[in-house]
């Protein structure tokens, strides 16, 4: 507790005294001069962005995407929760995409969106995210931002350090941030150190459609906190951060602090591959899904899959080092030559960054200084290439601009350090609004950064923004980086709880955008192509409604014939082929979200009608002058009636 | 000089072939909603837009108004008319073997007439589309029609409808032109004989 204590004080003096130190400079806006500032973020109306910028929600579960420099929200992608706006999680077609080995989990914690690579380099086709809580990892396609694909991680809890992609894409990782039984099973709580392990998970990544979990690697009960890939001379590797060495299973606070060093992981996966060839993974009992959104049908289906490929590291040498690294470190950053990786130990004021050569060196040397369940700890002094001394406290994060320096985020002293990769001199310092936990670059973590602008991901907001209850949403800040000082240039509230986010120059993105789904390619076993195709089909006490939407009406629009106890599908199938012509669709007294149905696709609504009664129905989004009109009406009778099934449109 | 009539009116009958290539005529339709517009190019023997959805889209804003659908199934001269073309190429390259004064000018008679024939269809065509509107439409404007020009701008509603003559119009233009072009030099060069 006294260490505790040191470092409270430690924060509260570093705040004072930079306090002190920047009087003259500091307005309290913390910006620059604010009408050069302004002209720096200011995108005209109709003009674009330069960046698209992916957020992830955290707690909320979604990503939302951001242009920069404005700061503007261009649209919020359902990924792990439901999004009543959307019907996703709602409507038949996407329910699937939420499924998992415990059944439908409607919600997840999502933290680290990450780019699809070509060469190091983003090439916007995908972005993925994992979900902490029930591990899963996302896929979402560029072309629609719309999620595609999700697969879970079996044997793993907190699924943090993840999804970091490898070079070419080849895989997304999943480490474990909570230990738990591998694989699960009953026991004491008290028995961690005996039973609990982490999982290293390798996903296949670069086929669509076949998301899949390629190997584990069984490593000591650990939390493995977050994780970069390696890149040019270190691709093939991936670094995991670890804390709790202590093997604690309570009062973490304390009792995962007291080791002076944890470990940086450094997995060399393309020997995994190597072992997995010659058959040295074993098979472990697993239960997890895949779900997989198909493009043409409009369908997800969800896939339960069964065990999973596991490497021993004690039996696979050359597999897995330990790098000691100081005061449980957090973010794990490979700078773009890949030769450096640094470990941002978050209760120091200190960065320790190892050297890849080094590693290698050491590790050809045999230098080790133990050995834990089979995995060599190497020598602290033969990996590490420098300390950046940084006057800063609790450094979490850090990015690169391509031109030599990094960029550190201090959670603690609420600040953003530039450095320079080599010297370890401090070049620069700005206060962050407040308590900034990720930062980002575009391409940041990348081969190629676009070294330009700087996104502080700050977790506390307090008095930033015109307050709004107890709860506010948190606050982003955008720094100009393209000179030798940093200058902020704008504060702009983000959705949920963003913590890492990536962003992209526009034009990779932008030109492969779809505006509509082509009717002809739609293969929904329930879509019609044409309006004359409407109708109404009763099988025993399911209804199903075969819908079009075209400007301004359904069709069918009047529909009798349904009885109270009966399921009702609404197969809506929207003709429209003009970009930004979605219809909705929405029920009066369905216990359920909208439809919100994209040009050329066909989404299904369930309805399960209680009451006798004439029940509009009606486009909940603004499609054309004539919007007010697109409505119908639909009559329940009652359970035992004799009204026949009947639909029209336009009949008086 | 003896080639020259003979090349011009060869070229000149080939040029109409280009039809089957590239459209005679496009009507653009612009509206703050339609940051791209709307085009609709007419071909020799078929209707096309911007996107293989733009008439869907043309009958989705026109059906507010009362305006038929525009289906180039019901349009007979789009079947025709391609016969014709071909009928006149293959004329005009047998002409251009002889280069002989009064087939020359009887082609190029031909083909003014049919010319602007075609115009006088064209606008029928779009007389009849802007003019004849079902009495139940969503949107009437009393006295308002919506005829697009067969040539120029015009307002119509919240759309700028803008029609001109497209490369086929050009090329079918030149044709014409080469073959008069032929008709003088096949001229000059008897009368130096």
């Amino acid at each position: 507790m006294k260490r505790i204590n040191l470092y409270v004080i430690a924060a509260v003096l570093t705040t004072l005294v930079w306090g002190c130190g920047n009087n003259e400079n500091a307005n309290k806006q913390g910006a620059m001069n604010t009408s050069k500032a302004a002209e720096k973020v200011y995108v005209a109306p109709g003009e674009y962005d330069e960046f698209y910028a992916f957020m992830s929600g955290g707690f909320s579960g979604q990503i939302s995407v951001y242009g920069l420099p404005s700061g503007r929200m261009l649209k919020v992608i359902p990924v792990f929760s439901q999004d009543a706006e959307k019907g996703y999680g709602y409507n038949e077609e996407t329910k699937p995409m939420l499924n998992t080995s415990y059944g439908f989990v409607p919600w997840d914690d999502a933290h680290h969106p990450e780019l699809s690579q070509t060469d190091g380099v983003p090439d916007g086709r995908w972005i993925f995210i994992n979900g902490n809580n029930t591990p899963r990892i996302a896929r979402i396609d560029l072309t629609t931002f719309e999620t595609t694909e999700i697969v879970e991680i079996p044997n793993s809890g907190g699924n943090h350090s993840s999804p970091f992609i490898t070079e070419n894409s080849e895989y997304v990782v999943a480490g474990t941030r909570f230990s738990v039984p591998y694989p699960q099973k009953d026991v004491p709580i008290d028995s961690y150190k005996e039973n609990f392990k982490g999982a290293l998970t390798y996903i296949k990544a670069d086929e669509p459609g076949n998301m899949d979990v390629a190997f584990q690697i069984l490593v000591p009960g650990y939390d493995y906190d977050l994780a970069h890939s390696g890149k040019g001379k270190s691709h093939g590797w991936t670094f995991f951060t670890t804390y709790n060495t202590e093997e604690s299973h309570t009062l973490k606070e304390v009792n995962a602090s007291q080791n002076d060093k944890d470990f940086i992981a450094a997995v060399n996966w393309k020997k995994a591959e190597e072992y997995l060839a010659q058959g040295k993974g074993k098979d472990y009992p697993a239960k997890y899904v895949h779900n997989y959104y198909d493009e043409k049908t409009h369908i997800a289906t969800s896939t339960t899959k069964e065990g999973v490929k596991v490497l021993i590291p004690a039996e696979c040498p050359g597999l897995i080092y330990y790098l000691p690294t100081p005061k449980s470190p957090h973010g794990v950053d490979v700078d773009p030559t890949g030769e450096y990786i640094v470990g941002n130990g978050k209760l120091s004021a200190d960065l320790t960054v190892h050297s890849f050569d080094k590693m290698l060196k050491a590790i050809e040397n045999k230098s080790f200084e133990g050995e834990v369940d089979g995995i060599p700890v190497l020598k602290y002094e033969d990996v590490t290439a420098g300390t950046v001394v940084s006057g800063g406290l609790g450094p979490l994060h850090t990015e690169f601009d391509g031109k030599g320096n990094a960029y550190t985020t201090f959670f603690i002293s609420s600040e953003v350090v530039k450095w320079k990769l080599g010297t370890w001199e401090v070049i620069d310092r700005a206060p962050c609004y407040y308590s900034v936990g990720h930062l980002m670059i575009p391409g940041g973590d990348s081969k190629k950064p676009w070294g330009k602008y700087l996104v502080a991901l700050n977790k506390i907001t307090k008095d930033r923004y015109l307050p709004t209850g107890p709860e506010m949403n948190h606050s982003a800040q955008l720094y100009d980086i393209s000179g030798e000082k940093m200058e902020l240039l704008l504060d702009f509230p983000t959705i949920g709880e963003p913590h890492y986010a990536q962003a992209i120059a526009a034009d990779v993105v932008m030109k492969n955008s779809k505006k509509i789904y082509p009717i002809e390619e739609n293969e929904h076993p329930h879509a019609i192509k044409k309006e004359s195709e409407a109708k109404v089909v009763r099988e025993g006490n399911v209804v199903r409604v075969y819908m079009t939407s075209i400007r301004s009406h359904f069709n069918p629009d009047n529909i009798e014939g349904i009885k109270v106890g009966d399921k009702v599908y609404f197969h809506l199938t929207n003709l429209e082929q003009d970009w930004d012509t979605p219809h909705g669709l929405s029920i009066m007294g369905a216990r359920n979200a909208e439809l919100l149905v994209m040009p050329g696709q066909t989404e299904t609504l369930v309805w399960e009608p209680q009451r006798e009664g004439v029940y509009p129905y009606y486009c909940t989004d603004f499609c054309s002058a004539l919007h007010q009109e697109m409505q119908g009406y639909i009559r329940v009778s009652a359970a035992g009636s004799d009204v026949p099934i009947k639909w029209s449109l336009g009949e008086d | 000089m003896k080639m020259l009539p003979k090349v011009l009116m060869f070229v000149g009958a080939l040029l109409l072939l280009t039809l089957f290539l590239t459209p005679l005529w496009s009507i653009t339709l612009e509206a703050p909603q339609y940051p791209d517009g709307i085009t609709m190019y007419i071909w020799i023997n078929k209707i096309t837009g911007d996107t293989e959805h733009t008439l869907q889209n043309i009958n989705i804003l026109n059906h507010y108004v009362g305006m038929q659908y525009i289906e180039p199934d019901s349009i007979p001269e789009l079947k025709y008319f391609p016969y014709i073309i071909v009928t006149m190429a293959a004329l005009g390259l047998l002409i251009s073997f002889k280069a002989n004064r009064k087939l020359i000018l009887s082609w190029v008679i031909i083909m003014v007439v049919l010319g602007i024939l075609g115009m006088y269809d064209f606008y029928l065509w779009e007389y009849d589309y802007g003019h004849n509107l079902d009495p139940k439409a969503p949107i009437k404007v009393p006295g308002m029609a919506y005829q697009p020009p067969v040539f120029g701008s015009k307002m119509l509603l919240n759309f700028n409808a803008i029609s001109y003559p497209y490369w086929g119009g050009l090329f079918l233009g030149l044709s014409i032109i080469m073959a008069i072009a032929a008709f003088f030099t096949a001229r000059k060069t008897t009368g130096s004989k």
